[in-house]
């Protein structure tokens, strides 16, 4: 899937803090094995794998499959809505911070 | 454990620290840049922000020293967890060679709950109510 993740589904699924972690190697190291990741993972294969399925249908990583090896990878691009959050919410102080200023300017007159 | 998220907004301004200050503790003046509100400067005083929008704050003063810091709470109450909001915002004052850099943290997002959204949709009203101002004074 190439659609963004909406940004209930991101924060949602980024609330797990193990899922967070797979997302976060996923994103520093590169493609891996599910293999890989289960070695550094503290928890099973079996739960690397479901978590790595709930990142897939979120939208924030990609699997590719090569023989019997599933790789994964990140979709930076998923995060775009995070990211859009954060900023509006910037936007709502930058405009306070605006409107700061102005004062600031009156309060010399 | 909950962990949560923050937005952190920082500017210098050309003006000491004092005069910031005032701006960011007497009523009136808060009235005049952020919203309308019954601020007292004492932790533990209770107030609330009045925003254009018609919605209200609920805010608690938690930690004052002069010119250097002020934090309160930020919360919205709302029935729908959607939109039930509880944050504080910190205001951290530095002074600069050319006046004084301020910095705003607003903190306790919470990354499970689609909580923020109701802080957005907040913020966003108020942004739609600035165009709308605008688009009224350009006629």
């Amino acid at each position: 899937m190439d659609s963004l993740p909406t940004q209930d589904t991101l924060f949602r699924t980024l609330a797990d803090p193990t899922r967070r972690a797979l997302f976060e190697r996923l994103c520093r190291e590169g493609e891996q094995t599910v293999g890989a990741l289960t070695a550094q993972a503290g928890v099973s294969q079996p739960a690397v794998s479901k978590h790595l399925h709930v990142l897939r249908d979120a939208g924030l990583v990609r699997d590719r499959q090569a023989g019997r090896q599933t790789h994964y990878s990140a979709r930076a691009a998923a995060l775009a809505p995070l990211i859009d959050w954060t900023s509006q919410m910037a936007g709502f102080w930058e405009s306070k911070f605006d409107d700061l200023e102005d004062l600031l300017k009156r309060m010399d007159q | 454990m909950t962990e949560t998220r923050s937005v952190t907004v920082e500017r210098e301004f050309p003006h000491p620290p004092g005069k910031l200050w005032r701006a960011l503790t007497q009523p009136h003046l808060i009235a005049d840049w952020l919203m309308k509100n019954d601020f007292a400067p004492a932790v533990g005083h209770k107030f609330n922000l009045s925003g254009e929008w018609g919605g209200t704050l609920d805010c608690e003063v938690l930690e004052i020293e002069p010119e250097e810091t002020l934090a309160y709470t930020w919360n919205y109450a709302h029935d729908d967890p959607q939109f039930d909001l509880r944050s504080t915002v910190t205001f951290t004052l530095t002074p600069t060679p050319g006046g004084t850099l301020l910095r705003m943290e607003q903190a306790g997002f919470r990354p499970d709950q689609p909580r923020a959204s109701g802080g957005a949709k907040y913020g966003w009203q108020q942004n739609f109510d600035k165009l709308d101002a605008l688009l009224g004074r350009m006629e």
